[in-house]
């Protein structure tokens, strides 16, 4: 395969630091996303992983620092303004509407990409009806991607977990994002349902050229996945480079093995 | 219709494209189901396609009697390709869609393999490993580019542009293609079919465009198909009954074959398709009717009552009404209501409420399923075939099926059996040879024609049909001289829930003896229903009340081989209920789950002394391998039960003879 080569900035982060009342769960962290590639985002329990990923994409707000976003420098982001310029993701427990198929699951994805309104819909006529067709194309290519055809109309809830994961990745796609974030996506996955996940992250990523934020507590899928990753501990920025660099970071060891107290 | 299976100038199968084409233009040719629809192409379109893509083969140099090697699951790009290298006199050679690389590049090598097609990145990735050993490999190209994009060697070739180069070298050669399809002839070679090879290597059967498409057309005049079957194409392309009921038969007959979404979906898209003409290996008709009662199960008790009531009746009428026999007024009428409330939604269940013809083949089928699904109205039927003749040798009459034969001879297959029971056979699909193998096609296939099965058979006296009962090598004789065959019997056994696994013996011997495992769940469910109590295996097995219900088991075996004139003396006189379960671990069963008769017989020498020695009680001591690979050692003492033998009735042999 040829080198990997990615284009400017699409988001970066700025000094951000977050507490909740005294607890203080980022601070003072800085990186970039470029676009096209696939960063992850790496620590132990508690590291502040998931606080990370809610404040890129608008969930919680930074006390101090700036996210920029496509060349808009922000304070804070919202969750609409997120999802509507194009930040979509998936969570570390399962959200997914479990008494809905997987279709229609998918096809909630698609409802910023909906113009006709409530009432058009719900005759499901003219522009409505088209529009849904369309969606719905939209739709079946993803399932198509995933591999899921034979659970397209199977309630999600019934689905095994791992199941249920790619489904949540799909609802994700369906936005058709310029930034994925995913928050665990290999959580409690058995290796092989870990290494087809794994191919389709890089699948997206290759396919359509999606810029993909990972968080991830499997070293080995995230060292093979990535092309750069960013290290917390405890709130606090320990590294950020090349995955190879990150491997052979003193301070990364220690805040993963431990270090001996003497 | 008919002036097409009339018409003998239609000898290739792009002839027979181009006919419908020209004929039946709109009709539907093939169907996928893609983006959760079913997309259809008709037969001019198909043409088109198929054509486009001759011309792209052969602008990449693809010549008459070059193979191209095709390899993945059932879709129209990848049978477009089939007729493609066949318009241009090549020969298509569809492989496995699951073997691994090794398996692979045997073929591809021994094949000569010039251009390969896969459908995605699967499948070109271990063509690409392949082709480092086999560079006489000069193309590969394929239909689903995801995956692909970083892929950049120049031998790699999307499928569609190279259908858009074969459109511009159709338009600078405009007589090209129609001069290549007129060029050949029934006499060429229509494809190269690999046999799975469970004995050495596997072999390349070559078979012509007359063996094809004869036998193709034999099939269809002989069960009446017609232009409009529906037929789902979900097995092995590289199989050849695949080829046979999806391809070659569809081009014959003109009929429309569907093509599932991928392989998960497959019973949905059954479902939507519902096939008229249906094959399947007993494997998948066990699996359906187990899916059904268990569901069953689960259902509410009025359900299950009324379920269960309809199903009895259709036991008693159902297989009198599907072979057209009268019945009684009552029960007829009481069968129509069945079919309202219970047939009828269960067959549309199953997917095969259309379903007219429904073969199956391979291996034995248990005659309670068989019997299932003739009492619900379908009708199901068994064929014996081989890759060797394009599959048809012997196929059951409409209305003269029997779970325990095969038919009678296909239209234009003469049948032999010498002196040693093995079945030879003569058809117009007999192949042309084993690829590169002339000794292997000359121990099969004598200067006549006649080709050796490796099967044992007869003709049954009663009503004509062929039994099959063992591979000719398994077949020996008792000491009084009648044929002594093991797997028949076996499989007799095995058709009883309790039975798991059979192994008999005789060969040699005045009588023949029985091994017999028990089905752990079968029988443990039996016993807790039962009130028995046991510790685990061993216990149940050596449990007299588990003994007499295996020996219920093999005196209803036994009653039915004293109707069997030739089979009659190897009624079972004793056997023993093994201790252990026969395990591919220790080497008793194949990886497969066949029995290794030979292995089982020196491993367990006491107790087959035990069965032949009068003794009612025998200690053994086995070792065992657990599943870590650490070794056990095994004790039990093994009770021998005799069982009850039956006098032959009436001999029919001298009548025969």
């Amino acid at each position: 395969m040829s080198e990997r080569t990615f284009g400017d900035t699409i988001l970066a982060v700025k000094n951000i630091s977050l507490s909740f009342g005294v607890m203080k769960v980022l601070d003072n962290i800085s990186f970039d996303i470029k676009q096209g590639e696939i960063r992850s985002i790496i620590g132990p329990n508690g590291a502040g992983k998931s606080s990370m990923l809610n404040v890129i994409n608008g969930f919680y707000h930074p006390q101090e620092g700036s996210i920029t976003f496509k060349g808009e420098t922000r304070k804070r982001m919202a969750p609409h303004a997120a999802a509507s310029h194009g930040i979509a993701r998936t969570f570390q427990n399962i959200a997914l509407f479990k008494g809905m198929s997987t279709l229609d699951n998918i096809m909630t994805g698609r409802n910023l990409k909906m113009k006709t309104n409530i009432f058009w819909q719900a005759l499901h006529i003219g522009p409505a009806r088209r529009e849904e067709l369309e969606n719905r194309e939209a739709a079946e290519r993803i399932i198509d991607f995933l591999d899921i055809q034979a659970i397209r109309k199977k309630p999600v809830g019934k689905l095994p977990y791992g199941l249920q994961k790619r489904v949540e990745l799909g609802r994700a796609l369906a936005a058709e994002p310029e930034l994925l974030l995913l928050d665990e996506p290999m959580a409690g996955m058995n290796s092989e349902e870990k290494e087809d996940m794994s191919r389709f992250i890089i699948d997206v990523n290759d396919e359509f050229g999606t810029t993909i934020a990972l968080i991830e507590h499997d070293m080995g899928v995230v060292m093979d996945l990535s092309d750069r990753v960013v290290v917390l501990d405890y709130g606090k920025q320990l590294a950020d480079g090349l995955p190879d660099e990150v491997r052979s970071n003193q301070a990364v060891i220690d805040a993963y093995l431990g270090v001996p107290h003497e | 219709m008919t002036n097409l299976l009339n018409d003998n100038t239609l000898d290739t199968f792009p002839k027979l494209l181009l006919k419908h084409a020209s004929q039946r233009s709109n009709h539907d040719a093939i169907r996928e189901k893609d983006l959760g629809i079913w997309q259809s192409w008709s037969w001019a379109e198909a043409a088109a396609e198929v054509r486009a893509l001759a011309c792209g083969l052969a602008s990449l140099g693809l010549k008459r009697g070059d193979k191209l090697a095709i390899v993945g699951d059932n879709r129209p790009r990848l049978y477009w390709g089939m007729t493609a290298a066949q318009s241009l006199g090549a020969i298509p050679v569809p492989l496995y869609q699951d073997s691994v690389a090794d398996e692979m590049a045997y073929v591809l090598d021994n094949a000569d393999v010039k251009i390969a097609l896969g459908e995605d990145q699967e499948q070109v990735d271990k063509v690409l490993e392949i082709k480092q050993r086999c560079p006489q490999i000069e193309h590969i190209i394929f239909d689903d580019i995801r995956g692909l994009r970083d892929y950049d060697q120049a031998f790699l070739h999307n499928y569609e542009t190279l259908q858009q180069t074969g459109r511009d070298f159709d338009q600078q050669h405009p007589d090209f293609y129609q001069q290549e399809v007129d060029a050949g002839s029934g006499e060429d070679i229509a494809i190269m079919l690999y046999t799975s090879g469970t004995t050495g290597k596997p072999k390349g059967v070559v078979l012509t465009n007359d063996n094809c498409v004869i036998t193709a057309r034999n099939g269809i005049i002989r069960e009446g198909l017609t232009a409009d079957e529906e037929v789902l194409a979900y097995l092995p392309m590289a199989w050849v009954g695949d080829n046979l009921f999806s391809y070659a038969q569809s081009y014959v007959a003109g009929f429309c074959v569907s093509c599932p979404e991928n392989g998960a979906t497959v019973a949905n898209d059954l479902r939507e398709i519902g096939p008229s003409y249906y094959f399947a290996p007993p494997r998948i008709y066990e699996n359906m009717l187990t899916q059904v009662m268990i569901r069953m199960e689960d259902a509410a008790a009025i359900k299950r009552r009324v379920f269960r009531f309809f199903m009895d009746h259709a036991a008693k009428v159902g297989v009198k009404i599907l072979n057209g026999e009268s019945v009684s007024l009552k029960d007829s009428l009481l069968y129509k209501l069945g079919n309202i409330l219970v047939y009828g939604p269960l067959k549309d269940v199953l997917g095969l409420r259309r379903t007219k013809l429904a073969y199956t083949a391979g291996e034995a089928i248990g005659p309670e399923i068989f019997d299932f699904y003739r009492s619900l109205g379908i009708n199901i039927k068994q064929l014996y075939g081989q890759t060797e003749c394009m599959v048809f040798i012997c196929v059951q009459p409409d209305g003269e099926v029997f779970a325990d034969t095969v038919g009678t001879p296909a239209i234009d297959v003469e049948i032999d059996i010498d002196d040693n029971g093995e079945i030879l056979y003569r058809s117009p699909g007999v192949f042309h040879s084993y690829y590169k193998n002339p000794e292997s096609t000359a121990s099969t296939k004598n200067e006549d024609g006649w080709v050796l099965t490796g099967d044992a058979g007869y003709f049954d006296e009663k009503n004509g049909h062929l039994k099959i009962i063992d591979r000719a090598k398994d077949v020996g004789k008792l000491n009084d001289g009648t044929m002594f065959a093991p797997k028949y019997i076996e499989n007799k056994l095995k058709f009883f829930s309790f039975v798991k696994e059979a192994v008999l013996f005789g060969n040699e011997r005045d009588y023949s003896t029985a091994f017999i495992n028990i089905d752990l769940d079968a029988v443990g469910n039996w016993a807790e229903r039962n009130n028995l109590a046991y510790s685990g295996y061993i216990d149940l097995a050596a449990q007299p009340e588990i003994y007499q219900l295996v020996k219920d088991c093999v005196d209803k075996v036994n009653a039915d081989l004293a109707k069997d004139s030739r089979l009659g003396k190897s009624q079972i006189h004793r056997f023993l209920i093994l201790h252990k379960e026969l395990d591919a671990d220790d080497g008793e069963l194949t990886r497969t789950r066949k029995v290794r008769r030979k292995f089982v017989a020196e491993r367990y020498e006491t107790l087959v002394d035990a069965l032949y020695s009068g003794i009612d009680e025998c200690h053994v001591k086995t070792e065992v391998t657990f599943e870590d690979g650490r070794t056990g050692m095994l004790e039990a003492d093994v009770k021998i039960s005799n069982a009850e033998c039956y006098p032959l009735e009436s001999s029919t042999q001298e009548a025969a003879a």
